[in-house]
C-alpha cells in the first residue's frame, strides 16, 4: 500500500529537518575554515565572505600537518593490517569451534576503559624506552581495531556456509588449506568491512594518542589542539585543522558507505 | 565453484602433495583452532588482562607521582577515602549517569523516529543516508572544536540564530551549568545516526506479515508501531542501548575538546573517566586514580549485565 499524501508531505518535510540539523553545522565548520579571524568575529560576514586560504597555509605550512597526516595514516594503517593478521583467523577459529567464552575476554576490550591500560601501558613502555616512538602508538590501536574486527568476522564467518569448506577437504584440501583457498576469499566482502571500520576508529581515536605519542609522532586529533592557546584560540586555524582530520575520513567513508553501515550494524539483528 | 577444483586440475592423484603434508602441517592442521585462536588471545591477555589487574593492585596501594617511585600496600584505604568523597567523586558519578541517560533517552527516541521516517524506500533516500553517515564517521575532537566555535557566546553562530527569534544569548558551554546539557547535545548530534543505522538493519529484517495482518484487522498506524513493530524490533533496540550505553558512559574526546582538563575549571562536565584521567595525567595520583577506575568497570558491567539480562528476559 502506498503511503498516504498526508504522511508523505510531513515525511518529506521531517526529512529536510534532520539532514539540515545532521549537515549544517559540518558545512559551517567547512565555511569557517576559508574565512579570516577577521571574518569570523564579524557576524555580518556570516554567509557573504571572500574565501581565503591562509588558513590552509597555516595548517599545512606552519603547523607541519603534512607530517601528522603520514602520522596519523601509518599509525592507522599498520594497526588495522596487524590487527586483521591476528583477528580475522582468530574470528574463524571462534566462529566454526563456537569458542563463546574466549570471544568474550576479547570482546571485553570493548567495555574496559582505556585510561585503566594506559597507567600500566605508560608504566612498562616508559621503561622500555619505548613511549613516544610508534610501535606503542599502534599496539594500542589494536586495542581498539582487533575486538572490533573480531566482533565483525565473527558474525561473517557465522553466517558463511561450511559446505564450501567439507567440499574442498573431500578434494583433498588440508583444513588450513581450506580456509585460505575457500573461505578466505570468499570473506573478502567481510575483510574490508572489518578494515575499514578499524581505519576509521583508529584515525579517529584521540585518547590513547594524547597519552602515548611524542612529538614526532603525532596524530591528527592530537595536533588540532596546537591551534587551542589558553588566552585565545586561532579559530580559523583551528577550523582549518578540524577539516584537514575528518573530511578524509568522511570522503572514505562516502565511498565505501555500504562496508561501513554493514560493520557499524554487525551483530544488531541477531537479537 | 572454480576455486574449489583448481587444485584437483593442477595434480589429480596426489592433491596438495609436498609442502602441506609435511608433519608441520599435520601439526598445524591438529591444533588449528588455537593455532588460529592463540595469537590474538595472548595479545589479548598481555595488553588488557595484565593491566586491570595491575589497576586492581594499584587501587590498593598509595602509588603517587612517578611511575618509578615506590609504594605501599595500603589495604582498602582508597576505596574509603574514594566512596567518601562527595567533592569529586560522586558528582562525577552522577554527571556520568546523568549524562548516559539522557542521551540515550534522545538518541533512542529521535533515532526510533528517523529509522520509522527511512523504512520504506522513497525518493533522495541516497541524500538522507549520506547525511546520517558523516557526523558518525567525523572525528570526535574535531566535532567538539566545531561545537565549540558554534556555541561560543560572542561570535557563535547558536547565539546569532537566537538573537533571531528574539531569546538573548546563552552561555553554553561556558556556562556552570549549561556546560553538561551542551555536551549532552553534541553527543546527540554525533550519536543518533548510530542508533538510527541499528534500528534500521533491525527495521529492514523484520518481515511485513505481522504488519500486514495488523492492518487487515483495522489498527491504526499507532497501534501497529506500538503492539507490533515495537515488540518484534525490541531485542534490536536493547543492542542499540547496550553498545551506545557503553561508549556513552565511557565518553571523553568531545568532553576533552570542549572543556579541557578536569572537565572545566569548576569541573562542570567532568564525568567519572575524565576524572579518572586527570588523576593518573595531571596528578600522577594513580592509587586513587585505580580505584576510581574499578569502580567505574564495576558500574560499566553492572550496567552491561543488567541489560544483556533484560534483553534475554524479553527474547522470549
Amino acid at each position: 500500500m502506498k503511503p498516504s499524501k498526508p504522511y508523505q508531505v510531513f515525511r518529506t518535510s521531517a526529512l529536510v529537518v534532520v539532514v539540515f540539523a545532521l549537515m549544517a553545522p559540518l558545512l559551517w565548520m567547512i565555511a569557517a575554515s576559508f574565512k579570516t579571524n577577521v571574518d569570523i568575529y564579524d557576524t555580518a560576514k556570516a554567509f557573504v565572505f571572500s574565501p581565503s586560504l591562509k588558513n590552509y597555509e597555516t595548517v599545512l605550512q606552519q603547523a607541519n600537518y603534512l607530517e601528522f597526516i603520514g602520522n596519523s595514516l601509518w599509525v592507522a594503517f599498520a594497526a588495522t593490517t596487524l590487527s586483521l593478521l591476528l583477528g580475522v583467523p582468530a574470528a574463524y577459529s571462534m566462529s566454526r569451534f563456537n569458542m563463546r567464552k574466549s570471544a568474550l575476554v576479547v570482546l571485553m576490550a570493548r567495555v574496559i576503559p582505556g585510561v585503566s591500560l594506559l597507567v600500566p601501558w605508560y608504566y612498562v613502555f616508559s621503561n622500555l624506552k619505548l613511549v613516544g616512538g610508534f610501535s606503542v602508538l599502534i599496539l594500542s590501536h589494536m586495542f581498539v581495531s582487533l575486538p572490533l574486527i573480531v566482533y565483525i568476522m565473527m558474525g561473517y564467518f557465522d553466517g558463511l556456509p561450511t559446505e564450501l569448506e567439507e567440499a574442498a577437504l573431500v578434494d583433498g584440501l588440508t583444513h588450513i588449506g581450506a580456509f585460505r583457498r575457500i573461505t578466505l576469499p570468499l570473506s573478502v566482502p567481510g575483510v574490508a568491512t572489518a578494515g575499514i571500520l578499524s581505519f576509521i576508529f583508529s584515525w579517529n581515536n584521540f585518547m590513547f594518542a594524547l597519552v602515548l605519542s611524542g612529538s614526532d609522532t603525532k596524530t591528527l586529533p592530537v595536533a588540532i589542539f596546537d591551534f587551542v592557546g589558553y588566552a585565545s584560540i586561532d579559530w580559523g586555524g583551528l577550523m582549518a585543522a578540524a577539516t584537514v582530520v575528518t573530511l578524509p575520513i568522511m570522503l572514505i567513508a562516502l565511498f565505501v558507505q555500504k562496508y561501513v553501515v554493514s560493520g557499524l550494524t554487525a551483530g544488531a539483528t541477531k537479537g | 565453484m572454480s576455486a574449489v577444483t583448481a587444485p584437483r586440475t593442477d595434480s589429480p592423484k596426489a592433491p596438495m602433495a609436498s609442502p602441506e603434508s609435511s608433519a608441520w602441517s599435520q601439526w598445524a592442521n591438529k591444533h588449528r583452532k588455537w593455532l588460529f585462536a592463540a595469537p590474538a588471545m595472548a595479545f589479548v591477555a598481555v595488553l588488557i588482562i595484565f593491566p586491570v589487574a595491575w589497576t586492581g593492585y594499584l587501587s590498593l596501594t598509595d602509588a603517587e607521582g612517578s611511575v618509578r617511585a615506590e609504594s605501599e600496600f595500603i589495604g582498602v584505604q582508597n576505596y574509603l577515602d574514594v566512596l567518601t568523597d562527595t567533592d569529586r567523586f560522586w558528582p562525577a558519578v552522577w554527571r556520568t549517569v546523568l549524562f548516559t541517560g539522557v542521551v540515550l533517552f534522545f538518541e533512542v527516541v529521535l533515532g526510533m523516529a528517523i529509522a520509522l521516517l527511512l523504512w520504506r524506500p522513497f525518493r533522495g533516500e541516497k541524500w538522507v543516508r549520506v547525511a546520517i553517515l558523516l557526523p558518525l564517521v567525523a572525528t570526535p575532537v574535531a566535532v567538539g572544536m566545531m561545537w565549540r566555535l558554534i556555541f561560543d557566546p560572542n561570535i557563535g553562530m547558536a547565539n546569532q540564530l537566537l538573537g533571531w527569534v528574539g531569546i538573548g544569548p546563552q552561555p553554553w558551554l561556558a556556562g556552570q551549568n549549561s556546560a553538561l546539557p551542551t555536551t549532552m547535545f553534541i553527543d546527540i548530534w554525533q550519536w543518533t545516526p548510530m542508533v538510527v543505522l541499528i534500528l534500521l538493519a533491525g527495521l529492514t529484517s523484520l518481515s511485513d506479515e505481522p504488519q500486514e495482518a495488523a492492518r487487515i484487522d483495522g489498527a491504526s498506524s499507532w497501534q501497529r508501531f506500538r503492539h507490533v513493530t515495537l515488540p518484534l524490533l525490541m531485542p534490536t533496540v536493547i543492542v542499540a542501548i547496550l553498545l551506545r550505553g557503553i561508549d556513552a558512559l565511557k565518553t571523553f574526546d568531545i568532553l576533552y575538546a570542549t572543556k579541557g582538563r578536569g572537565g572545566g575549571s569548576f569541573h562542570e562536565v567532568e564525568t567519572l573517566n575524565v576524572y579518572a584521567y586527570g588523576l593518573s595525567f595531571d596528578y600522577n595520583d594513580y592509587g586513587v586514580s585505580s580505584t576510581v577506575l574499578i569502580i567505574f568497570f564495576l558500574i560499566i558491567i553492572g550496567v552491561m549485565w543488567a541489560l544483556t539480562y533484560r534483553k534475554k528476559g524479553l527474547g522470549r
